[in-house]
């Protein structure tokens, strides 16, 4: 169903492209040996070329075109092998230079897609480029009433720009193109995705028109936005906004618009942050970045199994519903530890574990994959023993519960619980005897046809053995016993 | 007892390496040289202390036996480069007060290479002028006096400071840098030799950049020799400047005494421009006729997009600058005038610690590279910048050197630059912008006087990282010139 938002006027269509800004994972900074790390003590990380101090040059971290190249080949795009700095020149605090080093006529990565998946189905999203480009510092001016503090550790780390084309067309296509963005480059190793952090942050270009137009409509930047949640709602909002506007007769500017969460509006910046030229022109001390097909090719013969791929080899080799195969590998952590638990068991089984109790138990006490009281392993073990007929499904989550609180594998829980499920015959046999026995007027009546009282039957089996008894069993057992 | 503020650098090392003098006396003599010149304003910063404990280092490490290449040697360093808790102004006030904490990757060659520093010599603010008038702490003098003895000739620029210093023994050889002609027009206003090497011979790391695809480090001395000896510490290949060229750096003296017998010299007719001065002529022609006596050929060679030079390089080099300039804001390291609010700060900053010429070029570039006119500005000029390196790589393949004026006048007066306007002082760097826009090594030594008893400084331009045959042409033609006219302060003032 593709997404239509019912106006006064008609039908309104929504075109989206996502610019997102990823800060690449390496030791130092793009263009200097400062630390790249995140969360240090404000200005402890700061080199003499990001502070812009005079005869400073700036030297490109080969690190940075790697992973660079790598999220490029991830997002199945053309890598170009002349690329090329250019500066972008603002003025501003946090900006030391006066310019940022970006790529805007020749970036390091071309047309590329991804592959989204929403409840509409499949579709590819096209990325029209990704660029290597400088982070500024943070300006903070909340401290103080009348003056602004400036935090350079983030300024100069390496961020890749990637952006998409106007191929999004609804919210939900925007979260799940986000989503599967960072479900990429944390597989890949070329971001942390933390959105929170601000190591993965998106601006938003949103227009709406009437469903039948070819043209497009002025676009709004909509930026400001942290979170996947908040560039779904940003969209929403702003697109009935420009809807709102246009059925009243106004027009939409070009603009730049920020989001603002708390009171669920897109207000717009003081024109003065939208009159920027930014006066381009290749930096002239930075070389152009020549790369070879054998770097590419190493590059590529280095790239783990992405996300869409190894969705792909769940569902086909494994035979995982394609909803199960796209949870279990958005997230590296998790499709790392569901294959451990799944390996040589039913690995629907596993899914089924995994997604059901064990998530539900980490999303409740906040907890990642990796925090998890439960090893794959021994989740693998819990669904063997249910497997085998040790235990009872029932059981089973009796156990689940026990592991999470002391951490020991279920056999051991089984064992000195006692739980093991009762599959001796003779034994079975001698309870469901006493059982028939002290109740002669409830087999009567099955024996005239009243069959819903086999139920009852089993339930005081099970009652008797405390949950012990194999179900299948005592089922067979029982029918026998009562056709005696 | 030889007048140590005469001997060349050669000179020195072959007094000093014999124990005949010291470092300290060196030192000494320049200092005292150096009071007494201070009419020429060549200094902006000195350093006699750290010139006098750096002597005295210099000869412990002689007398035990660890000499380096310049052990002992005094020297002046343009105030554009970085040097480690010394003040650094790049001729301006907005840098006025600015003390680096680090050592420019040039200047701490020098000094590894035992050189001893007297102190910071003036430039155009910014490296911005070709008289040493736009710097903040005012003009220096040429230490050659006018037909009247009088000084009121300009040293020309940037590295006008490096130039009078070095012309009047106040140092026996000084860095310069080149952006447009910076070290090869100061050199021959005042009658010194000076090189511009190869783009990427030398780091740009540490020196306050003006345009970054252009600048590039130089020594000025008294003689070719001089130049080689330095300028073979000074280059280097270095991971911290991108553009600098991983390249060995050769033996630039032992290019020197080679004849240069069957050399082709190409004399690029397009340099022959109305409103030459008749004495630069006659200079070029005499430098001409010397090399063909040396047995050189000479070939008549034409270069058709000359002219462009000129315009092209204010454009690329004043958009560069705009954006390098940019850093001086009022927040970190510069002066500050504070404003209510950050753009007001910036606006007061920049205003009142710029010079007219540096606003100037600021403007300019900014122009240039302003949506609208990228295009017919910038990027056509940089097509024009390839046309211009292709008509020296054309004839490169023909000759083996160039031999054209370093200038179109000998030094001009300060009253008279005063009254020119910006664009007829940028027409002096019609002859050595082309080789800038190249990236080739070009080096100016004087050959002539002019009516007035001015020297006349002549260019030699080589191919890319040929500077050892630039040299070699120079070293020739330094014999048999024999300029050997000094100015007139030494003696007299």
């Amino acid at each position: 169903m593709p997404y239509i938002i019912e106006g006064k006027t008609g039908n309104w269509e929504l075109i989206v492209g996502l610019e997102v800004h990823c800060q690449i994972i390496s030791e130092s900074k793009v263009f200097s040996g400062a630390s790249a790390k995140f969360g240090g003590e404000q200005n402890t990380q700061v080199s003499l070329i990001d502070a812009g101090f005079p005869g400073m040059l700036p030297v490109l971290n080969k690190k940075c075109i790697e992973q660079s190249v790598k999220t490029g080949l991830g997002l199945n795009a053309v890598i170009n092998k002349y690329s090329r700095f250019d500066r972008k020149n603002y003025f501003y605090a946090d900006l030391p230079q006066g310019y940022q080093i970006s790529q805007l006529y020749h970036p390091i990565v071309g047309e590329g897609f991804i592959e989204v998946t929403t409840d509409d189905g499949t579709r590819k999203i096209r990325v029209e480029r990704l660029h290597l480009e400088q982070d500024a510092g943070k300006s903070i001016h909340d401290m103080s009433p009348d003056k602004s503090f400036i935090d350079l550790n983030r300024c100069g780390v390496g961020l890749m720009e990637i952006v998409s084309k106007p191929d999004i067309h609804s919210p939900d296509e925007a979260g799940a193109y986000l989503r599967q963005l960072r479900a990429i480059v944390r597989a890949l190793g070329t971001c942390d995705g933390n959105m929170d952090e601000g190591s993965m942050r998106c601006d938003a270009n949103i227009s709406v028109r009437k469903v039948g137009e070819t043209a497009l409509r002025n676009r709004v930047e909509v930026k400001n936005v942290n979170s996947v949640r908040f560039v779904m709602q940003a969209i929403d909002i702003e697109a009935h906004r420009q809807i709102e506007v246009y059925e009243n007769g106004g027009t939409i500017a070009q603009e730049t618009r920020l989001f603002d969460p708390v009171n669920e509006e897109t207000r717009p910046m003081r024109s003065k942050e939208n009159a920027n030229d930014y006066r381009y022109f290749p930096d002239p001390d930075l070389l152009p970045v020549i790369l070879t097909d054998e770097y590419i090719e190493s590059i590529r013969a280095s790239m783990p199994e992405l996300p869409e791929a190894k969705k792909k080899r769940y569902q086909s080799e494994l035979g995982l519903p394609e909803y199960d195969a796209r949870i279990l590998t958005m997230d590296g952590d998790v499709s790392a530890y569901f294959e451990l638990a799944a390996h040589g068991r039913d690995a629907k089984k596993v899914a089924n574990w995994v997604m059901g109790d064990l998530f539900g138990y980490l999303n409740k006490h906040g907890l990642t994959i990796l925090e998890s009281p439960i090893s794959a392993a021994h989740l693998g073990g819990l669904v063997d023993l249910i497997q085998n007929g040790t235990i009872s499904s029932k059981i089973a989550k009796e156990v689940f519960e026990e592991m999470t609180v002391s951490g020991k594998s279920a056999d051991v829980i089984v064992d000195e619980k006692g739980l093991k499920q009762v599959s001796d015959t003779s034994a079975i046999e001698k309870m469901i005897s006493e059982i028939i026995a002290a109740n002669p007027d409830k087999v009567a009546e099955i024996k005239a046809g009243k069959d819903k009282l086999k139920g009852w039957f089993v339930g005081q089996i099970m009652k008797a053995s405390g949950g012990k008894v194999n179900p299948a069993l005592a089922n067979q057992i029982l029918e026998k016993k009562l056709a005696e | 007892m030889t007048d140590l503020v005469e001997l060349n650098v050669s000179e020195a090392l072959d007094l000093l390496n014999k124990k005949e003098i010291s470092a300290v006396e060196l030192a000494k003599a320049h200092l005292a040289e150096m009071e007494k010149g201070r009419f020429l304003n060549a200094y902006i910063t000195e350093t006699p202390e750290r010139a006098l404990a750096d002597a005295e280092a210099s000869d412990k490490r002689r007398a035990d036996g660890i000499a380096r290449p310049l052990e002992g040697i005094a020297i002046a360093n343009k105030d554009l480069y970085c040097t480690k808790g010394i003040l650094t102004t790049a001729a301006s006030k907005i840098l006025s007060k600015f003390v680096p904490t680090y050592e420019s990757t040039v200047s701490q060659k020098l000094i590894d290479a035992g050189t001893v520093m007297l102190g910071k010599v003036n430039t155009d603010q910014f490296a911005m002028g070709g008289s040493t008038m736009t710097s903040y702490f005012g003009v220096s003098k040429n230490p050659w006096a006018d037909s009247n003895g009088e000084y009121t000739l300009v040293p020309g620029g940037s590295s006008g400071g490096s130039a009078a210093a070095v012309s009047a023994g106040l140092c026996m050889a000084a860095t310069g840098t080149d952006t447009g002609g910076s070290i090869r027009q100061p050199a021959s206003f005042c009658g010194v030799t000076g090189i511009k090497p190869t783009y990427g011979r030398c780091s740009r790391w540490g020196i306050v950049a003006f345009a970054s695809s252009l600048d590039q480090a130089g020594p000025i001395a008294r003689s070719v020799k001089d130049c080689a000896l330095l300028l073979e510490q000074m280059a280097g290949y270095d991971p911290k400047d991108s553009t600098s060229v991983n390249k060995g750096v050769p033996n630039y003296v032992a290019a020197l005494g080679k004849d240069i017998k069957g050399k082709k010299i190409g004399v690029p007719k397009e340099y022959l421009m109305e409103g030459i001065n008749p004495d630069v002529k006659a200079t070029w022609d005499k430098g001409i006729r010397l090399l063909k006596e040396a047995g050189a050929e000479i070939v008549e060679v034409s270069m058709p997009h000359t002219k462009y030079a000129l315009p092209v390089y204010y454009i690329v080099a004043c958009a560069e600058a705009s954006s390098n300039l940019s850093r001086y804001d009022g927040v970190r390291f510069t002066t500050r005038v504070e404003g209510k609010t950050l753009d007001e700060l910036y606006k007061n900053t920049r205003t009142d610690g710029f010079g007219d010429e540096v606003i100037r070029r600021i403007l300019l570039g900014t122009f240039v590279l302003s949506a609208g006119f990228y295009d017919a500005y910038y990027i056509r000029a940089q097509r024009v910048r390839r046309l211009v390196y292709n008509d020296f790589k054309k004839v490169f393949d023909e000759v083996d050197a160039l031999l054209t004026p370093a200038a179109p006048t000998p030094a001009l007066s300060y009253e008279a630059m005063k009254n020119m306007s910006p664009v007829d002082v940028y027409l002096g760097d019609v002859f050595t912008t082309p080789a800038s826009l190249a990236g080739v090594p070009a080096l100016s030594l004087p050959v002539g006087v002019s009516k007035e008893g001015l020297p006349i400084g002549l260019q030699v331009i080589g191919k890319h990282f040929d500077e050892e045959t630039v040299f070699q042409v120079a070293d020739v033609l330094e014999k048999s010139a024999g300029f050997q006219l000094k100015p007139h302060r030494v003696k007299g003032a």
